[in-house]
């Protein structure tokens, strides 16, 4: 009885949390402005970003080097990105207010994304010049 | 039970992770000002290491390494509450509660120490495996109902620091997902040599990752409003 308890609270505790901490971690890409280089590689405008954006985003900062521990913290938010896919879904029909939410938190998913493309992207030049200055 | 790759690559990248948290922490300059949660990632770390060692020399199914395993896990969740103290002194700094605060942590460790002691006492002669997944529980839902704490004087007390913000819910994270997955092992036992048999390793990398990134990306002047991380549900 009370291990299905502290079960249930726990995993109603686990939610709440894990949905904040992937908002804070995007909260802080939001305020970061896309470079040209970037907006013109995906197409997208750092306004216009869709929610539909982010899978292709996440391919296109797969083919990119990894750099540091970006990969744990694009994992996070792409479980973060499911599940609201998920809710989504399942309430589109029931209750069209938080599937709007939803939608608008996968925006913010797919501009992290764009945020992470381009960090990889200004990295993986930062390690080309570096190269060709190490054979000049 | 043989220990595999995977097990050795958890262990691996959770004494890596564990060391970057320290080092980043001394190289970004706050290593004095979370001064608890290096010392736990330090020892953490050596733990680690220590458990590799007990493995090496006494091997996976002797006592030496059951009981190191849950000696040094008891000693952490002793580290573990000094983490916690030391973030709701960063919390309520400005309100000069910190004497309190102390008073209040040293009472609920004495207690929840009392509390084991006269368990383990009454339950000496039959001090099982299930018994001890029993304490963990219990002290990990300890654990998420003051992290719970925290973060509700987080909102109430409208604190922007985003640095201190990710600390506490990478924290909220870890404690309910361990208390979670005690309690299913506690409900269901069968799936200890499946499914929780992996996730209670993965899921020891969290922290140190979480941690790690924070001080690695975070700058200690960074700010966000709280209340916007909060899922409210859409009127």
């Amino acid at each position: 009885m009370i291990a299905s308890l502290i079960c249930v609270i726990s995993v109603t505790a686990f939610l709440q949390f894990f949905v904040s901490y992937c908002r804070s971690a995007l909260a802080t890409s939001r305020k970061v402005v896309l470079s040209e280089h970037v907006q013109e590689i995906t197409g997208i405008a750092s306004s216009n970003v869709a929610a539909t954006d982010f899978p292709r985003l996440v391919q296109l900062v797969r083919l990119c080097p990894e750099r540091g521990a970006d990969q744990n913290e694009i994992r996070a938010v792409g479980t973060y990105y499911r599940l609201l896919a998920a809710i989504g879904h399942l309430t589109s029909a029931v209750m069209p207010k938080l599937a709007a939410w939803t939608l608008q938190e996968r925006r913010s998913c797919s501009y992290f994304a764009a945020v992470a493309l381009d960090r990889r992207i200004t990295y993986t030049r930062g390690l080309y010049t570096e190269q060709v200055a190490d054979r000049i | 039970m043989a220990l595999g790759p995977f097990d050795y690559g958890v262990w691996i990248v959770s004494f890596v992770l564990e060391a970057f948290v320290v080092v980043c922490a001394f190289y970004r300059k706050t290593f004095l000002k979370y001064l608890s949660l290096n010392i736990y990632m330090a020892c953490a770390a050596l733990v680690t290491c220590g458990l590799y060692i007990c493995i090496k020399t006494a091997g996976f199914t002797s006592p030496t390494y059951l009981y190191y395993y849950y000696y040094s896990d008891a000693l952490l969740y002793i580290l573990m509450y000094f983490v916690i103290i030391q973030l709701y002194q960063q919390v309520f700094h400005e309100m000069k509660v910190s004497r309190y605060i102390q008073g209040a942590a040293a009472g609920l460790l004495a207690v929840t120490a009392l509390f084991s002691f006269l368990v383990v006492h009454q339950n000496k002669d039959h001090l099982t495996t299930r018994f001890v997944v029993e304490l963990e529980q219990n002290l990990n839902f300890l654990g998420v109902v003051l992290v719970y704490l925290l973060w509700g004087a987080i909102l109430k007390l409208r604190e922007t620091r985003t640095r201190l913000i990710q600390l506490v819910l990478a924290l909220g994270v870890y404690f309910s997902a361990t208390a979670g997955i005690y309690a299913l092992r506690n409900l269901f036992p069968g799936l200890e040599t499946s499914l929780l048999r992996w996730l209670p390793p993965l899921l020891g990398t969290w922290l140190p990752f979480a941690w790690g990134y924070t001080f690695a990306r975070v700058p200690e002047d960074a700010h966000l409003t709280p209340a916007r991380l909060v899922a409210v549900k859409p009127r």
